[in-house]
């Protein structure tokens, strides 16, 4: 596949990732030596446009989290190229990624284990300031304003803590914190999945309004479909480390080409009595690998209800069946010739060049 | 659903309080339900809006002191609940009515094999000896759709993944046969691809054994799919009973029409906004006064600060506790 095959091939995306893998390794006995790795993201290219959502999805442990983390290079990651407006900041050091660190920022899924609960909220706005700025007390302090302001937080209780807050009120919290800096780029880790769903949305909209605002890039990392239609203009689909399907949003919900996708799909409960009492789920059978031991063949060919013979052996390739859509999946590879032993597609299904 | 029939539980003017250093929390307040034999009853709401502790109050099983199940009768066959030797009651819990929680990891015991976690209680409060509960534990795994059951029945808690150990835990809540099954919120830590196939074996599971059930959740999409009727609470109450396709077709509460419109779809139209419902929920800090959706209510008026609206029937086998008709959109003559 081309350097520009995961885009839609418009002025240069600000995130470009290929080929990311970040194994962990896996020590055991007294020596603790290694005995294997997690490979929980294990070769993932995407892009990402200015001004965009990328919705990233998939069921708990496929490696949503750790390929968000490792784009921010919270990670050494093991392999790969991670481009942020064109800037190679995957082989970087800490060193070099500290003054890069303010365009790229991160929202956490539990507002309450990610704040520290001694601090004020001025504080744990005011803290990304601290580091990277040499603004004055009172510039600093007209800047959490703002940005209290910015996420609908009242200035008068910038003195209060965080235990004092809802989840959602420290959610906003979390949001102020991120955006401190002015970044470019925000990786969301299910933002609004410890929220209440009448909270949900108000959260969701705030993101919505900010992106407006600012020009903000988000990765939006969810296990909730729905909620990623609403908000993403393009979806990754992930499956045991990998990215199996790619696409718009309305081409992703509309006409799902990876089996994986269409369970998953098929899987989400709608609110609506009479809608369901017609549709037809896709039960998926067994539970996900572990991504220390991924099957041999397509990865999800131990669940998938369409399984051939060659897919227990050979790994599919990303493929573009229509523009813009891609699907690694080998009911959607017209010209493979399956033929024993062949090697060929097996090792870096996302590298063609 | 076998209309008419009389009740298999019965619950009126429940009232639970936890009495906490930083004051009271009236957790439960004067709520009334029943469940009919077979029914599939859902219970949604938000999070702290008292679904949990409703149930746990029925069967006895919130730590008191701080909780104080401080009014109500709890009818289940001849008798109160509430009012039931503590023995007593603990045999039902264990064999007439079963019990799924959120996570499986705090109901199961991590120390011992599940199979020997099921065949407890058939020992117990069925009598069985112990091949015939071993056989009886095989046969739930084996009905819940754990491959290769008799070997997994040594098997311990950590050595299932998340749905499994919810099957094993619905194989548990129905070791006996139980007339009444209470799952609260089994399904909202799984997958959505682990959730379909649990609900799907609850649908198999009803069919099967035509237990009554209750179900709580905060999806809405889930109660579409499974419940007969369904009952929403808000800040302690139940604010609105029905039909699960009247509840959706037309909501009758201003919450429940909120609730309904906040959330997005997978297939269908698309909005390009959230509606949202503003504010957040009350805290339950004294006997309610007023009606507790009022803060965040767009049809709030005078009359809603002064008194707490009672369920007042809008349809058939379909109450709402709400001063306000929003089909007429005028105050509502009671
Ligand atoms: N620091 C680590 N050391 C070892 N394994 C890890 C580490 N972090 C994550 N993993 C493993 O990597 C895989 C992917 O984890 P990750 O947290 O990225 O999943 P996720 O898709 O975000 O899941 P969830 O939906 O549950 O948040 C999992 O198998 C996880 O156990
Ligand atoms: N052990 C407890 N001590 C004090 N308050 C409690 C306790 N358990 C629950 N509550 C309170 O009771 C109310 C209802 O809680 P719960 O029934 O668990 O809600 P739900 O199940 O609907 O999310 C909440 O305000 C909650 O904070
Ligand atoms: S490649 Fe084969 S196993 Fe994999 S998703 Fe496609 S059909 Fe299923
Ligand atoms: S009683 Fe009043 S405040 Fe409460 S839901 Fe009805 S209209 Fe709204
Ligand atoms: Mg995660
Ligand atoms: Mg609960």
């Amino acid at each position: 596949m081309s350097e520009t095959a995961m885009s839609d091939r418009s002025p240069r995306p600000l995130v470009e990732i290929r080929d990311l893998r970040m194994h962990f390794p896996i020590h055991a006995g007294v020596l603790r030596r290694r005995v294997g790795a997690v490979r929980a993201v294990d070769g993932v290219s995407f892009d990402i446009h200015e001004g965009e959502t990328l919705g990233l999805v998939g069921e708990s442990g496929c490696g949503k989290s750790t390929c968000g983390r490792a784009i921010l290079r919270l990670y050494d990651i093991t392999s790969g190229s991670i481009r942020i407006e064109g800037d190679e900041i995957g082989t970087l050091g800490q060193d070099a990624l500290r003054p890069r660190r303010p365009r790229m920022q991160m929202v956490f899924q539990d507002p309450q284990a990610s704040l520290n609960p001694r601090m004020t909220v001025a504080r744990i706005i005011g803290e990304p300031l601290d580091e990277h700025t040499t603004l004055s007390r009172a510039e600093k302090r007209d800047r959490i304003y703002e940005l209290m302001d910015a996420v609908g937080l009242n200035r008068n209780f910038a003195n209060r803590y965080p235990h004092q807050f809802s989840g959602g009120q420290r959610q906003r919290i979390g949001i102020a914190r991120a955006l401190a800096l002015n970044p470019k780029f925000i990786v969301c880790d299910e933002p609004i999945a410890a929220l209440d769903v009448s909270i949900q949305a108000q959260v969701v909209n705030l993101l919505e309004d900010l992106q407006d605002r600012f020009g903000l890039t988000y990765l939006f990392i969810s296990h909730d479909l729905s909620m990623v239609r609403h908000i993403a203009d393009r979806v990754a689909v992930m499956y045991l480390g990998r990215v199996v399907e790619l696409a718009p949003r309305d081409s992703l919900y509309g006409a799902p080409l990876h089996p994986y996708t269409q369970a998953l799909l098929s899987a989400v409960p709608e609110p609506d009595p009479d809608l369901e009492a017609s549709r037809r789920h896709i039960i998926l059978k067994g539970d996900v690998p572990s991504p220390a031991n991924p099957p041999e063949g397509c990865n999800f060919c131990t669940r998938c209800p369409q399984a051939m013979p060659i897919c227990h052996r050979i790994d599919p390739e990303m493929r573009e069946p229509r523009p813009g859509h891609f699907a690694a999946c080998h009911l959607h590879d017209p010209d493979h010739i399956p033929t024993a032993g062949s090697t060929a597609a097996n090792d870096q299904p996302q590298q063609g060049e | 659903m076998p209309d008419g029939a009389s009740p298999i539980l019965e619950v009126q003017g429940l009232q639970t309080v936890f009495r906490t250093r930083g004051g009271d929390i009236h957790a439960v307040n004067s709520v009334d339900f029943h469940l009919q034999p077979g029914e599939l009853l859902g219970v949604v709401g938000e999070s702290g809006s008292g679904k949990s502790v409703t149930m746990m109050s029925l069967i006895g099983l919130l730590p008191s002191p701080p909780a104080e199940v401080r009014a109500g009768t709890v009818r289940f066959g001849g008798d109160d609940l509430l009012r039931m030797p503590a023995r007593q009651l603990r045999d039902i819990r264990g064999a007439r009515i079963g019990f799924v929680f959120q996570d499986p990891m705090t109901s199961l015991n991590p120390v011992f094999p599940v199979g020997f976690q099921i065949m407890e209680p058939l020992r117990k409060h069925m009598g069985l000896d112990r091949a015939a509960a071993r056989r009886r534990a095989q046969e739930l795994l084996e009905l819940v759709g754990i491959p290769d059951a008799a070997r997994r029945l040594g098997d311990f808690p950590h050595q299932f993944s998340g749905g499994m150990r919810q099957r094993v835990m619905i194989a548990m809540a129905l070791a006996c046969d139980p007339e009444v099954l209470i799952a609260d919120e089994p399904t909202t830590a799984l997958d959505v691809t682990i959730q379909a196939q649990i609900l799907e074996l609850m649908k198999d599971l009803r069919e099967r054994l035509g237990m009554a059930v209750i179900w709580i959740t905060h999806d809405l999409g889930v109660i579409a799919g499974i419940a007969d009727r369904v009952m929403v609470m808000y800040g302690g109450q139940v604010v609105e009973q029905a039909p699960v396709r009247a509840l959706f077709a037309r909501p009758q509460h201003p919450y429940t029409r909120a609730l309904l419109q906040t959330v997005p779809h997978v297939t269908g139209a698309r909005a390009e906004r959230l509606k949202v419902i503003e504010g957040q929920p009350p805290v339950l800090s004294g006997p309610p006064r007023a009606c507790p959706f009022r803060a965040r209510c767009a049809h709030a008026f005078e009359t809603c600060a002064r008194a707490n609206p009672a369920r007042v029937a809008v349809g058939p086998d379909h109450d709402a506790a709400c001063f306000w008709d929003v089909d007429r959109g005028a105050p509502r003559h009671v």
